[in-house]
């Protein structure tokens, strides 16, 4: 059960990676970032009990925290970056 | 003696999509011309390292590369990046046949160094002990922490670790201290007069 688990979370993370990979546009790419760290929290929890020893929980505990930390982070810069009086809305960004 | 068998454990498939995964990423950074993509890609970079660490049981070491490379850094590169420009400035890539060869030829050197290098958790390793095994037998009796890292880090080499946070947090003053704290925000707020050159286009 846990191995089946284990599968459907890579599986997860490499969809999240092909987002990242190929995000049009900005926040394209700082969603996939933002839910592959939530797929890493789940793994590194998943993992500890694929191995039979939960103590990690508390490690996922933490990333969860750094990852939604960061992500607030790099919004915040783009809130600062909008020029004022310009239009707020999510600009395009060609891919690269 | 060798009591290892290799056999396919869910845990090794993991540990090979993860590392597969990390191969990927960091292509993609070498390729990508998008500054932000690539301080994207770095914090998911960091964070598969530190699951591949996780799963290595090294947990303080991942910890460690969550804090700093997923987090901080990746704040750290975006906050450098507003300060210039979002493209990377294409560029002639010139493929230099020597310096391809000096790079294949020391990958090789140190692939074939690695050979030497004694079996994962030989009891003979130099690593494994003198030191490393007092630690292990002493650690449970001098400091009641399970986890024997924890202990050298913190208890018995509690003041280098001190003394390490306070440089760091020194070094943080002093760029702070130069840049000003508007330059957190991109230069907007700093209160000195910017360059004649430093327009909207070219942020």
């Amino acid at each position: 059960m846990f191995v089946t688990a284990t599968a459907a979370i890579i599986i997860a993370m490499v969809l999240a990676l092909v987002r990242a990979f190929s995000g049009p546009s900005l926040y394209d790419r700082v969603l996939a970032g933002n839910s592959f760290g939530t797929k890493t929290v789940l793994l590194i929890g998943i993992m500890g009990f694929l191995t039979g020893r939960p103590d990690f929980l508390d490690i996922a505990l933490l990333y969860a925290l750094i990852n939604f930390a960061a992500t607030i982070a790099i919004l915040r810069f783009f809130s600062y970056r909008q020029p004022k009086g310009a239009p707020s809305e999510p600009r395009k960004e060609s891919a690269s | 003696m060798n009591s290892f068998q290799f056999e396919v454990s869910p845990i090794l498939l993991v540990d090979l999509s993860l590392l597969t995964m990390l191969l990927l990423v960091a292509v993609a950074m070498l390729r990508s011309r998008h500054l932000f993509a690539v301080v994207m890609l770095s914090g998911i970079y960091s964070l598969l390292s530190a699951a591949f660490f996780v799963s290595l049981d090294a947990v303080d070491v991942a910890f460690t590369e969550a804090a700093v490379g997923a987090g901080i850094s990746t704040v750290l590169m975006l906050a450098g990046m507003l300060l210039t420009s979002r493209r990377e400035k294409p560029f002639e890539a010139r493929r230099v046949p020597v310096a391809r060869i000096a790079v294949f030829a020391t990958g090789a050197a140190l692939i074939y160094a690695t050979i030497d290098m004694p079996a994962f958790g030989d009891r003979g390793a130099a690593a494994n002990s003198y030191v490393g095994q007092a630690y292990i037998e002493e650690t449970p009796n001098d400091i009641a922490v399970p986890n024997v890292v924890t202990a050298v880090l913190a208890s018995y080499r509690g003041f280098d670790t001190l003394g390490e946070t306070l440089v760091v947090f020194t070094a943080g003053l002093a760029v702070i201290l130069l840049l000003g704290v508007g330059s957190t925000r991109g230069g907007r707020e700093v209160s000195d007069v910017p360059p004649p050159s430093d327009n909207e286009e070219t942020r």
